[in-house]
């Protein structure tokens, strides 16, 4: 680090401009968190769905039910083994913009399909025993201030009064991008409740199979099987089906991928200009360095490396800021299923950062390289 | 001794039918043409001219920071004409110690941190460099200035910071381009006490460049530059050669 001092000095030459330089790749490295975090949000299911785990719904569409009867069917197929069902239920807590998600769902089968939701024993026991019980997710709960035991009513929206359940556990996402904001009650429940002519209908099937890699060949033939019914299927993999869901909200991805790209276009604009400015007024202190004994590639690698230092130190402040916010808590309140900025996305923001560093650095940085002493002392 | 008639044998810089030419416009000007020298260690040598007489080119390149059209320059036996640039670049860091008009210290970095400079390329410790440092700075006399900035410094000590950056590293002659062209004359006096100092002292080699008569009276040697060659001499002492008589 000898010449940490040289380069420092040079940063700190025009404290103002390096402030706003700095601050520019804050800014829009922020943006890059929050963008980040949407687009986790939306396709962090995707990346984490159970390889091992198919669903099937209705070959209409997700709205139209599948009888009942499928799950004995599904259940004695070759290579299925594990088959459980819910019901969308779709009501209203208190507010219509208290939204979350909330299943009837299958007891006996259900844990066992997922078992990345984690709760105690006793109160998972305790919600078997209660036909009016019900499970939330950590953020959920969390997000109403529910504690077990609390009596929860939600209004149904298709169905009709107000459901009153007891809150007898709280579930965890073994992993960070696991869904903690579902709300599960009993389906017996809900299909005692239903009017006779949703009766003996379920939402969806997760069909769980021996073998990953027969996933496809499962799902084939339970969509076979059903062809030319009144109920046909229609059965992808897990994965498929949550990239499905994600973009029924349009191609986030590339929305994000444009705005990030615009910011970063933005910032490579301003940084290099900046760049360029450092450079040209110090000239003659290039050329004096050259003079001196400091090789053409030194000077190359001064100049990239003030570029590099400003990606980092912008980069990073604003990447902790947006983790910082993240941490604070959800400003959608449980709109988004997670709302957190992944390590992964932090790295591939300060890699973008050292990019634009670079980029916006290279010109100028080659320009010093090439300087000629003769020529840049005779300019002063 | 200093020779201009290409006769020396064993001189510390030896110049042998140095040519420059630069093409400005499609127009082919000789700056330097047939150019001979010879510089023992310890000379103190000053170049005089008009003004787009070469001065500055001969010094840049007998500075190797630039390359002649022809001709050689050895320096300490080394070839220096036929080097690559970046061999070069080394070369200079080790032999050529500069010494310029506007001074062109780094005003972001202090005297002591300007000084230490050249010898950020070398091998010593920290702790060696800061005692070469303070040496150097001891010399020019500004030891109490070296925690100051180039602009808390008068101009006359700014040269001086100069100077130091220029011997911190021992080179083996320094190239001074017009190094009191930018200062009163009482400043300039104590310039060229220094370099005298350095000269007489420490037996530095010193090539200096200068458009005023009073500076290059100092000099052991005054050679005039016009029309590419060197043409006039300060001291006489026989067919093209000169002495130091001053020593």
């Amino acid at each position: 680090m000898k010449y940490g001092g040289l380069i420092f000095a040079n940063l700190f030459r025009k404290p103002l401009r390096l402030t706003l330089t700095i601050g520019s790749f804050a800014v829009a490295l922020m943006l890059f968190g929050f963008l980040a975090v949407v687009k986790e949000a939306f396709s962090g299911g995707v990346q984490i769905a159970g390889a091992d785990r198919l669903v099937v719904i209705n070959r209409v569409s997700i709205i139209q039910p599948l009888p009942l009867s499928y799950m004995d069917k599904m259940s004695r197929m070759q290579g299925v083994k594990a088959v459980t069902h819910a019901n969308w239920f779709g009501g209203v807590y208190q507010d219509e913009r208290n939204f979350f998600p909330q299943f009837a769902i299958d007891v006996p089968t259900w844990r066992q399909m997922y078992p990345e939701f984690k709760l105690s024993e006793d109160e998972w026991n305790n919600f078997v025993k209660d036909r009016q019980g019900a499970i939330a997710g950590a953020a959920t709960a969390k997000r109403f201030g529910w504690k077990i035991g609390d009596r929860i009513p939600i209004k149904g929206t298709f169905l009709p009064g107000v459901w009153e359940f007891n809150l007898d556990g709280i579930y965890h996402g073994s992993r960070q991008a696991d869904d903690e904001t579902q709300f599960w009650f009993q389906w017996d429940l809900f299909e005692e409740k239903v009017p006779e002519r949703f009766k003996g209908n379920v939402g969806w099937y997760t069909v769980r199979v021996d073998n990953p890699d027969d996933s496809l060949r499962v799902a084939k033939a339970i969509d076979t099987e059903f062809a030319n019914s009144p109920y046909e299927t229609h059965t992808d993999t897990e994965k498929a089906f949550a990239a499905g869901w994600v973009k029924q909200f349009g191609n986030i991805e590339f929305l994000i991928l444009t705005i990030g790209a615009v910011v970063f276009f933005t910032l490579l604009l301003v940084t290099g200009n900046t760049m360029a400015i450092a450079v040209r007024e110090r000239t003659n202190e290039l050329a004096v360095l050259k003079a001196i004994g400091y090789s053409d590639k030194f000077v190359l690698v001064l100049v990239l490396l003030e570029s590099l230092v400003i990606a980092v130190i912008g980069g990073g402040f604003g990447l902790l800021f947006a983790k910082g916010l993240t941490l604070l808590g959800d400003p959608t309140h449980g709109m988004l299923p997670f709302f957190y900025l992944p390590t992964k996305a932090m790295l591939t923001g300060i890699m973008a950062a050292l990019l634009v560093g670079i980029a916006s650095g290279i010109l100028p940085a080659v320009g010093a390289m090439r300087l000629r002493v003769v020529n840049a002392l005779r300019r002063v | 001794m200093v020779r201009v008639d290409g006769s020396g044998t064993s001189s510390l810089i030896r110049v042998r039918g140095l040519d420059k030419k630069y093409s400005r416009g499609g127009e082919e000007i000789h700056v330097l043409q047939g150019l001979n020298l010879d510089v023992d260690q310890g000379d103190f040598v000053a170049f005089m001219g008009p003004s787009g007489s070469g001065k500055t080119t001969l010094l840049n390149l007998l500075g190797g920071l630039d390359v002649p059209s022809a001709g050689s320059i050895t320096v300490s036996g080394d070839e220096i004409t036929h080097m690559s640039r970046s061999t070069l670049t080394e070369w200079r860091a080790r032999h050529v110690g500069f010494i310029f008009q506007m001074y062109n210290l780094i005003p972001v970095l202090t005297a002591f941190q300007n000084v230490e400079l050249p010898l950020l390329l070398t091998k010593l410790s920290k702790s060696e460099r800061r005692k070469h440092v303070e040496t150097a700075l001891a010399v020019v006399s500004l030891a109490d200035r070296m925690h100051h900035f180039p602009r808390q410094l008068s101009g006359g000590q700014e040269q001086r910071v100069t100077i130091a950056r220029a011997i911190v590293s021992d080179p083996t002659f320094l190239l001074c381009d017009e190094p009191t062209g930018d200062l009163d004359r009482k400043s300039a006096d104590e310039i060229m006490e220094l370099l005298l100092t350095l000269v007489k002292q420490y037996k530095k080699t010193v090539l200096m460049v200068t458009h005023d008569p009073v500076v290059a009276k100092r000099a052991d040697v005054t050679l005039h530059l016009d029309k590419g060659a060197l043409v006039e001499a300060g001291r006489l002492e026989g067919a093209g050669a000169f002495s130091g008589g001053a020593r």
